[in-house]
């Protein structure tokens, strides 16, 4: 069974090759087939694997498979090696189940791109790298996954390419996660000055066993494998790449921005969450970040006009909900929330690709409206993505999922009233900001006319992704209702239980206070945006509103403390040393040229002159001898 | 039988070869410089029959028979280029024709 495991990236790579060498040869519904039908074969193998592990539950409780050696140096030996636990599993079947969906639904969506195989190719680049990243043994192989998850991510920000602005997306959101990368990579460097090893498993062990709880070198560790957590996350302070992310098309929206790569740094805290373990401060610093990025995304999501930087927006908030609950020492939870956020947050934007791309590239919320009836199959799966978001109470998995995160983040040893509070406000907030979506966008007057109803290949995954946005939800049910815990008890294999302060009998007073909240949320919405619209004018044009829709200024802020004195600097400082020396190369090489040059008349004579003149000197040289 | 010294031999060649060198330096007729080419090979060609002959071996007139074959066919190619410079130049004179120079 395990030997199966390397396919699983693998096939993806393959397919990439196939597709980039010989796209241009290829038609669009051969590209398509191997673009797709490459990732639908590798969501198989791991649901087949997936059978095999649990059959095996729980006497092994990882797979490792060692394909052979990357690199030996001194004592640095890394080797291309994957290995699969819960945690792992959790992640293969969201990168490849969800990615097969929004596969299958580029190719209706993309089908009259010019890029077509390109996109298909940087698609399936990006499943095997964020696959090696899910996969790898060790801490290096992971951060080349990592690094390969960012540059798709560049590719297909800027994948229309023929606008700058899209281009400038795309730097931008390589620039800002390269800065946390590179706090990682520093980070990867100590745990292996310290351990001499890049084993994951093996550096977690040595950890605990060496480093004392609070010790100066693991928060240092810590901190800087949070930074690189925080640039691929999304999260306070590196957030402001997301929201321009949106340039790309929309399934790379859903993909990449919202299921799987923007989770990539909830995947890195959970792996090495020992770690973070030891260095509680930093563990407390993930919660209090998560808890302010909530806050400060759902104000923005709140402000937003653009269906896709609504959704931006939210996923930074949803995001800082999995953050939250690994904070507070709750990974399964996190993890849970992660899996069902990547259903209904993929739904959502594979809804809102559908409702752009019928309105003609419109993406303003305020110049849509009346969809409900145009196109009604949109609007249901629409409304389940977004209650599932809003976590609707009993029928959503979001309920499940987000609710598990407020207990904990209340009940656990490390958790707090303050950190509650902050995402009960986080929960109003997204069920207002999500319900204004539903009904600006698909209810009053239509104000522009879908000009085409999507085909069955974009609708059939919506459909499969509302299911799970609903069922997904009931594999873990809290203590108070069902008591389900057929998830936690999986990942609770690599990942260790949540440490409650024990007031496990007020659990379901927290349950009905957030239930309340979300319905109220909903509530409110529906008074403000749909019934008197007039009540949210004022806060509309607020100008607090307006500073949320420009994502709290810290745009403007890095704009003002990083991007001019640099720019400024590199304008005042164009001739420094380096570049005189540069030049001062180029004009000695123009130098010898003309006077070489010269030499060079086109006179027969002058040659032979200049031969004679040569032999001469040569002879009388040897002669003299 | 008279033998004439080596060195006077060689000095001989050795005339010869600087005739062609100057006649090629100082003509500007592409023809004639084309003949000063032949006589330094020539020149060429007896010190090698000259060595032949002081060692007693036959490599040297091997050799000068190589040289005439070597210059018969550039005569052969050589004559061929001037035909054609002359077609399109209108003259021989090699310092009318410089169009290979350097345009700075």
């Amino acid at each position: 069974m395990p030997t199966i495991i390397p396919l699983i990236p693998a096939i993806p790579f393959l397919s990439f090759l196939i597709l980039a060498l010989f796209g241009h040869k290829l038609s669009r519904k051969t590209a398509g087939i191997i673009g797709a039908g490459s990732i639908g074969i590798i969501s198989v193998l791991t649901i087949i694997i997936a059978i095999g592990f649990f059959k095996s539950l729980p006497e092994i409780k990882s797979y490792s498979v060692n394909l052979w050696e990357w690199i030996s140096a001194g004592n640095l030996r890394v080797d291309i090696s994957f290995s699969l636990d819960a945690l792992s599993l959790v992640f293969c079947f969201v990168i490849t189940f969800v990615g097969f969906l929004i596969h299958l639904y580029s190719i209706e969506f993309m089908a009259k791109d010019e890029g077509f195989t390109r996109f298909f190719a940087y698609m399936n680049l990006f499943i095997g790298s964020m696959l090696v990243l899910v996969l790898a043994d060790n801490i290096l192989l992971m951060y080349l996954g990592w690094e390969g998850v960012g540059l798709c991510s560049y590719l297909l920000i800027g994948f229309w390419y023929k606008e700058p602005d899209n281009g400038y997306a795309a730097r931008k959101a390589f620039i800002i996660t390269r800065i946390g990368d590179t706090a990682m990579i520093i980070g990867i460097f100590i745990l292996f000055l310290n351990f001499g090893t890049v084993n994951i498993s093996e550096l977690m062990r040595l950890a605990s066993a060496n480093w004392v709880t609070g010790s100066s070198i693991a928060v240092l560790t810590a901190a800087l494998l949070l930074g690189g957590a925080l640039g691929k996350s999304a999260q306070l302070p590196l957030q402001t790449w997301l929201p321009d992310a949106m340039a790309g098309p929309s399934p790379v929206s859903a993909l990449i921005h919202a299921a799987t790569m923007v989770t990539a740094g909830v995947y890195l805290i959970a792996r090495t969450h020992v770690l973070f373990s030891l260095a509680p401060v930093v563990q407390s610093a993930v919660a209090i970040i998560g808890a302010l990025t909530l806050l400060i995304a759902g104000f923005s999501a709140l402000a937003q006009h653009d269906l896709k930087r609504i959704l931006a927006y939210s996923t930074i908030s949803q995001i800082g909900y999995m953050f939250l609950a690994l904070g507070v020492g709750a990974w399964s939870a996190a993890v849970f929330h992660f899996m069902i956020h990547a259903f209904f947050k993929a739904l959502l934007f594979l809804g809102a690709g559908i409702v752009i791309l019928v309105l003609d590239e419109e993406h303003d919320i305020f110049k849509m409206g009346g969809l409900r009836k145009k196109m009604p199959f949109v609007f249901y799966t629409f409304l389940i993505g977004s209650a599932s978001l809003s976590a609707l109470p009993l029928i959503t998995a979001g309920f499940y999922s987000k609710d598990q995160i407020l207990w904990y983040a209340y009940s656990s040893q490390t958790g707090s009233v303050l950190l509650w509070m902050a995402g009960i406000v986080g929960a109003f907030l997204t069920a207002l900001y999500s319900f204004r979506m539903i009904f600006i966008t698909f209810y009053g007057e239509a104000k522009t006319q879908p000009s085409f109803l999507p085909g069955k290949l974009m609708t059939y995954p919506l459909v499969i992704l509302s299911v799970l946005s609903i069922v997904g939800g009931f594999i873990e049910l809290p203590s108070s209702i069902g008591s389900i815990h057929l998830f936690s008890r999986l990942v609770d294999n690599t990942l260790p239980v949540v440490v409650t302060k024990g007031a496990e009998n007020k659990e379901f007073l927290f349950q009905l206070l957030s239930s309340l909240i979300a319905l109220s949320g909903i509530y409110l919405a529906y008074i403000v945006y749909f019934k008197k619209p007039s009540l949210s004018e004022p806060y509309s044009h607020s100008r607090i509103n307006k500073y949320f829709e420009k994502g709290w200024g810290f745009d403007s802020l890095y704009e003002t403390l990083f991007v001019r004195p640099i720019v400024w600097l590199s304008v005042v400082d164009k001739d420094d040393f380096f570049d005189l020396w540069n030049k001062g190369l180029a004009r000695l090489a123009l130098f010898f040229n003309r006077v070489l040059s010269t030499a060079q008349n086109g006179k027969l004579r002058w040659y032979l002159l200049s031969f004679v003149i040569g032999i001469v000197i040569i002879l009388t040289y040897m002669l003299s001898k | 039988m008279l033998t004439i010294p080596i060195g006077i031999q060689i000095l001989f060649a050795g005339i010869i070869f600087f005739l062609g060198l100057i006649g090629l330096l100082v003509r500007r007729n592409m023809i004639f410089m084309l003949m000063s080419i032949e006589i330094m090979f020539n020149a060429a060609g007896l010190v090698f029959i000259i060595a032949g002959t002081h060692w007693k071996q036959p490599d040297g007139q091997v050799m000068f028979i190589f040289i005439l074959s070597v210059t018969a066919v550039e005569v052969a190619i050589a004559l061929a280029m001037i035909l054609q410079v002359y077609h399109h130049f209108k003259t021989l004179d090699s310092d009318a024709i410089n169009n290979l120079k350097d345009q700075n």
